[in-house]
């Protein structure tokens, strides 16, 4: 396996209310992504997924406090003061893919002026014709048509707003790309095909993806690899292939969410999720798992990608 | 009977979204109405839901027909509705505590004495805890917002339920959980249900019967 082009180590996130409380947004996550890899964190809206993409382009609010660390090749990103996030890092390290891109594009300006722009603060690219010919590429790199670069984002559908969007992200040649909820409210065809662009960014450009969702059947379509997140918490990073066949997720949480989806058993995990600013003790799921014994109220020890006390475990591994 | 003849309806006159769609909804029945994004699925929805005038076409209530919408429409066809939309942040006002807004429907139709024991009795049914219930919707994730909003629309027990896309912005657990709510009221009261959305194993799961919206359109489908 190649060198990692993200590596997060131990990294925490907490912000700090009016009230005094501490809301504990995500605690101790620990992953790498490597070029030609896609990692897909998923989990219940409001785990902590989104807190974890602001942490690593250094968007966070000023009253959160980050710890850890999060290394894109030499540049700790946790580290990194605002002047190297905003003239290195943002665009050029990493290519956002965000969540709502009819909301991310300037509404007032065509999509071509804003690929041109783009191009001229990112890439070297000078003269009218050159910066011209580039946005150009780099629409059709996206599968962006040409026939629509005169349009305002109001004018696109959904589909090409998105591709809009991702156009922009890989323009700085970013060899890490972020994707915050690419297809919430997509229908089911615009999604596998948002998906698929982007699968070829990583198949095609050596890129790392790092995906953030809620959509399970976009993740199985997508990744490489499964992170999955609760209550801030990454509680199991597993092998796609095994997450979504067999043996299946070995997290309970994990096997719950995945038993919710109406192509399986459509049963909910019973219960809601804690509130991030009064965690228990121990395991935040224990409240929730059927499997939850007394030594769940001590926080497990993160082996094997895994923070349960109680896994499920395949036959073969227990032997 | 909920049923939708031959309904045109849009925001421009002469470029109408839905033209000429007939759906029908029998008591106790499930309906999936399938379709992709912007082909009008909405708007029929809103039409159902008496919350759009349609252009041309009757929408017939029990077999009455509704002839005022939104405001005007009379209070006892208004409440046989519930409707819950795609995105509980629009459509629940930011200033209210979770249990005034699951109790506004009472609260509008003149019975507040029953607020505290409908509320109280609802909102189990739909997995709020009390601790929820007083809080404002900012302090909420979106699927537990989406729970309070399932609640108001089930508040005045209504016959029919128009779901539309009630689940588009929610997790796996989160949508199984409020499908399952759904479901439980309506083997309770018999409640018939629309529910729009653009995902068909959801839906194939979900409901009775589904339709695709190319099917109901079909017969214009030279155009």
């Amino acid at each position: 396996m190649t060198a990692p082009v993200l590596s997060v180590r131990g990294l925490s996130v907490r912000f700090l209310m009016p009230s005094g409380r501490r809301i504990a947004a995500v605690t101790d996550a620990h992953f790498d992504v490597a070029a030609g890899e896609c990692l897909a964190l998923v989990g219940e809206s409001g785990c902590g997924k989104s807190v974890l993409a602001s942490a690593l382009l250094g968007l966070l609010p000023a009253n959160a406090q980050a710890a850890g660390g999060a290394y894109l090749g030499d540049v700790d990103l946790l580290a990194a003061d605002e002047r190297t996030l905003a003239r290195t890092v943002r665009g050029r390290l990493i290519g956002l893919i965000p969540q709502s891109p009819a909301a991310h594009l300037t509404p007032v300006r065509t999509v071509r002026s804003q690929l041109e722009e783009t191009v001229v603060a990112l890439t070297g690219t000078r003269g009218r014709a050159a910066v011209r010919q580039a946005a150009e590429a780099a629409a059709e790199r996206a599968a962006f048509p040409a026939g629509h670069l005169d349009h305002h984002p109001h004018e696109l559908s959904g589909g090409l707003a998105q591709r809009a969007a991702t156009a922009l992200a890989l323009i700085g040649n970013a060899p890490l790309l972020l994707a915050d909820e690419p297809t919430t409210g997509l229908d089911r065809d615009l999604v596998h095909h948002t998906v698929d662009e982007l699968r070829r960014q990583v198949d095609v450009g050596r890129r790392a993806l790092l995906v953030i969702t809620h959509d399970l059947a976009a993740a199985e379509r997508i990744a490489d690899r499964m992170a999955v997140m609760y209550a801030g918490r990454i509680v199991e990073i597993s092998d796609a292939t095994a997450f979504f066949g067999l043996p299946g997720p070995r997290h309970p949480y994990s096997r719950g969410l995945l038993g919710a989806l109406p192509e399986r058993d459509f049963i909910p995990i019973p219960g809601m999720p804690p509130e991030l600013g009064d965690l228990p003790d121990g395991c935040a799921f224990a409240p929730r798992c059927e499997r939850a014994t007394p030594t769940c109220t001590t926080l497990p020890a993160a082996a094997a990608g895994l923070v349960c006390h109680h896994p499920h475990v395949t036959e073969d591994l227990r032997a | 009977m909920l049923e939708l003849q031959a309904i045109t309806a849009g925001y421009d006159r002469k470029a109408p979204v839905v033209r000429d769609v007939t759906l029908s909804v029998a008591p106790g029945e499930s309906v999936g109405l399938l379709g992709p994004s912007g082909c009008g699925k909405s708007t029929l929805a809103r039409v159902a839901a008496l919350l759009h005038r349609p252009d041309a076409g009757t929408l017939l209530l029990d077999g009455d027909p509704v002839r005022r919408w939104r405001h005007r429409a009379p209070c006892a066809q208004r409440t046989a509705i519930g409707v819950v939309f795609q995105q509980p942040r629009l459509s629940a006002d930011p200033r209210l505590r979770l249990t005034d807004l699951i109790a506004e429907p009472l609260r509008a139709t003149g019975r507040r004495d029953e607020v505290r024991e409908r509320v109280a009795e609802l909102a189990p049914s739909v997995g709020l805890t009390p601790d929820l219930l007083d809080r404002r919707p900012h302090e909420v994730s979106d699927g537990q917002l989406q729970r309070a909003c399932l609640a108001r629309a089930l508040l005045l027990r209504p016959r029919w339920l128009i779901c539309d896309e009630m689940t588009a912005m929610l997790d796996a657990s989160t949508t199984a959980a409020l499908v399952a709510a759904v479901e439980e009221y309506r083997s309770a009261t018999g409640a018939g249900l629309l529910a729009v959305g653009h995902d068909q194993v959801l839906l194939g799961r979900w409901c009775d019967r589904t339709v695709s919206w190319e099917k109901l359109t079909s017969t214009e489908a030279g155009e």
